[in-house]
């Protein structure tokens, strides 16, 4: 690979001289951003009311979902896949090869770890807050919306490590998305095509943005919640 | 200041509890009548903390009961008595923000809030740090803001658990300044302390535990000039209790 | 619930939605149907050539789902797309048996080459008969990269082998790599071990990464590769968009889509060659 190839690649991704790149990254920064809020207005309420209470089976679960954090993503979006195609059982939704099955698979991918990440916080704070919370009567599903409130720090950084799975996710977004160009062409299914065309400057040069996207995302998160750190305590 | 009705007397009826077959709490009955400041004393591990919590329903009796004189301790279905821990937990939120979470909890609307909070703030000398994060407080101002959060719920009865273990003087001196008030405003506070003096200054009736058993049940003037028990004079004269 | 419970929903409900309306900004046009296609028509730049012309004249959107011939055959299968446009007649036919279209098109042929590395380890370079070079290199024992997908390419090389009276499965060992990857990584593949593949032309001048690779054998009859087009039947599945899916194929093989196919060039060189009349292509 001549360094010059790619930064002559770099030079024209940036410089929007390729046309259909800011699309790209529009959609999948759409795609993943909505998957990651999706799997966060689900999966934080779940972690926590998984964290705040005691039933039968509760151990198996955390255990499963924890194994599911592992879960490859070929074989998610195989099954989202299978779910959605016409012969499936969700096939009348007409969601393959579209946008919606793309977010659907990375939610399937970003929940275990969203639901994981907020249970474990949420249990170290509990440990804290129970009695104080109890006292108040908050007490179970009650208590859910004060301890998310209070771990909000720290679960960003949860949703960082999911948005992080999901956007750098290839497998899934191809087998269900189809990689249409102007539709569901996400920048690891245009570097992976890019790849296989041969063009390596422009997928590594694709590659890059992605990479600068996930940093400045990061960089955010981090200002934000060292700040909020700050001004919280 | 709760007008005719009221949560108390608080009647306890052979109160126990125990962990693992090991009891920590023994058959203790008594009645806390309304107002006044009631300590309880004795030494670390006696059965005060767990005592305020079993009366505060944190924790389940396995045998006997906790009657409130109105039947559940409550006002309109919000409780009517608060607890003040120890180490009291901080919101990671601003001072305000602390005081408006628990009159939501007790489901107080937004103007009443706002209003509820202000008061309080001025009251306890915390207006000044409304906007401060609870967490960076000192010791002294974390355990006024605590406090500060269960009067703004307006509660009848206070159980305050080692509220200056952890202060300085000056610190300690606010806070039982902070409790004198609130009794004169016709609150019912049971301390828990191991503070003998602290329990000579404040307490109206003093209630000494050792070994999760009540010893001695007298008045404070009773108690401390002529106690009654050979634990009690021991006690007194700070002899090591096991 | 309290206050600050639906507060905090609030709140979250915020934060979801605003991505979400991001989501569904792409226009929608009168219709849009899904054609199941080969990568070489992809790869070789054809369809972003013809597409715009259609959508510009029908208002027709197409989505084309790039993938190897039987698994987009599977995917006319299954009812996942309007129409497919493929190229292994056999498989073809096989489909139409089924029941799963109605008709299959012809539509255009390009041509399949052989390349290998400069230095030529089996001596095949310059050749014009598929079948020598492949017994050439069988005998040699030179590295052959395979798609093993079973995709048009992949199809049209078993095939060849047949025809070149080689049993495969007796004479393969360590120099036969099969990959089971797009047409891109086989030759990428190929590019780094030196090894020979066989590829569609357009895929091959659209290829960037040849590293040593070049042209070994080119112009056999037998490297000619048929293209057909099949509306997916509405019988099987109602949900197809059999007006558009029709409309599309008509003006693939009329004269406004031939020409098109005939236009689309990659260095002044013309990659596919129209034959929609040509009967039992």
């Amino acid at each position: 690979m001549e360094v010059a190839g790619f930064l002559a690649a770099a030079a024209e991704i940036f410089g929007g001289s390729i046309p259909g790149f800011w699309p790209i990254v529009g959609l999948s920064l759409g795609v993943t951003l909505t998957a990651v809020a999706l799997a966060a207005l689900i999966g934080m309420p779940a972690g926590a009311l998984l964290a705040v209470s005691r039933f039968p089976g509760r151990t198996i679960l955390i255990v499963t979902i924890n194994a599911l954090m592992g879960l490859p993503p070929v074989v998610a979006g195989l099954l989202i896949f299978l779910l959605l195609s016409r012969s499936g059982p969700l096939g009348f939704f007409g969601w393959l090869f579209t946008p919606k099955a793309m977010i659907l698979a990375q939610v399937v991918l970003v929940l275990p770890i969203v639901v994981a990440l907020t249970r474990q916080t949420i249990e170290d704070l509990w440990r804290e807050y129970a009695e104080h919370l109890a006292s108040l009567d908050l007490t179970g599903i009650r208590a859910v919306p004060t301890l998310l409130w209070e771990a909000r720090f720290s679960l960003l950084t949860g949703l960082l490590a999911g948005f992080g799975r999901a956007s750098a996710e290839v497998g899934a977004v191809l087998i269900v998305g189809g990689n249409i160009v102007g539709h569901t062409r996400t920048m690891t299914t245009a570097i992976a095509l890019e790849t296989s065309k041969g063009d390596l400057p422009l997928a590594l040069g694709l590659g890059a943005a992605l990479l600068v996207l996930t940093l400045g995302l990061n960089i955010l998160a981090f200002g934000v919640g060292r700040v909020g750190a700050r001004n919280a305590g | 200041m709760h007008g005719p009705t009221s949560i108390m007397p608080l009647r306890v009826e052979g109160l126990s509890f125990e962990v693992n077959g090991r009891r920590l709490l023994t058959e203790v009955d008594l009645t806390l009548d309304r107002g006044g400041v009631v300590a309880l004393v004795g030494p670390n591990g006696a059965g005060k903390s767990l005592f305020l919590r079993l009366c505060h329903g944190l924790l389940t009796p396995s045998a006997g009961a906790v009657r409130w004189g109105d039947g559940d301790g409550r006002r309109a279905g919000v409780k009517a008595h608060a607890m003040v821990f120890q180490k009291p937990v901080m919101l990671r939120r601003s001072v305000g923000a602390n005081l408006t979470h628990a009159l939501a909890a007790a489901g107080h609307g937004r103007a009443a809030r706002r209003r509820r909070v202000e008061e309080a703030l001025v009251r306890f000398r915390l207006d000044h740090l409304a906007d401060r994060p609870a967490r960076v407080l000192s010791g002294g101002e974390q355990q006024r803001l605590a406090i500060a959060r269960a009067w703004a719920l307006d509660v009848e009865t206070l159980f305050l658990d080692e509220p200056t273990s952890q202060l300085d003087p000056a610190a300690t001196r606010a806070i039982e300044e902070t409790i004198v008030m609130l009794e004169g405003e016709g609150r019912t506070i049971v301390l828990a302390t191991h503070d003998l003096a602290q329990a000579r200054r404040l307490a109206r009736r003093v209630l000494f535990v050792l070994g999760g058993r009540i010893h001695e049940d007298a008045p404070a003037a009773a108690f401390f000039t002529e106690p009654k028990t050979p634990e009690g004079i021991a006690f007194l004269a700070g002899d090591l209790l096991a | 619930m309290n206050h600050f419970t639906r507060r905090t929903l609030l709140a979250i409900a915020c934060l979801v939605a605003s991505p979400i309306g991001a989501e569904a900004q792409s226009p929608a046009p009168a219709a849009t149907i899904v054609v199941a296609s080969t990568t070489s028509t992809q790869d070789s730049g054809l369809f972003e050539y013809i597409l715009p012309i259609f959508t510009k004249k029908t208002g027709i959107a197409v989505k084309v789902i790039a993938q190897g011939t039987g698994q987009a055959l599977d995917t006319g299968r299954r009812g996942d797309a309007d129409v497919v446009f493929v190229h292994a007649k056999a498989a073809e036919e096989k489909f139409l048996a089924e029941g799963f279209s109605e008709a299959r098109r012809p539509v255009m042929y390009n041509d399949f080459v052989l390349v290998g590395p400069k230095s030529d380890p089996a001596g095949v370079a310059g050749g014009k008969d598929i079948a020598a070079a492949l017994a050439a290199i069988v005998a040699k024992k030179a590295p052959f990269v395979s798609r093993g997908d079973k995709s048009g390419t992949h199809m049209a090389e078993l095939a060849l082998w047949k025809s070149a009276g080689i049993d495969l499965a007796a004479a393969r060992a360590d120099w036969y790599r099969e990959i089971g990857q797009g047409m891109g990584a086989t030759l990428n593949t190929a590019s780094a071990m030196n090894g020979y593949a066989l590829t569609d032309r357009g895929t091959w001048l659209g290829f960037k990464n040849r590293g040593d690779l070049v042209i070994a054998v080119e112009g056999d009859r037998r490297l000619f590769n048929q293209y057909g087009v099949m509306a997916v039947s509405a019988k099987k599945f109602p949900h197809v968009k059999t007006r558009e899916a029709e409309s599309f194929v008509n003006w693939l093989t009329g004269s406004e889509g031939q020409k098109a196919i005939a236009d689309h060039k990659i260095g002044g060189e013309q990659l596919f060659f129209p034959n929609a009349d040509q009967p039992g292509a």
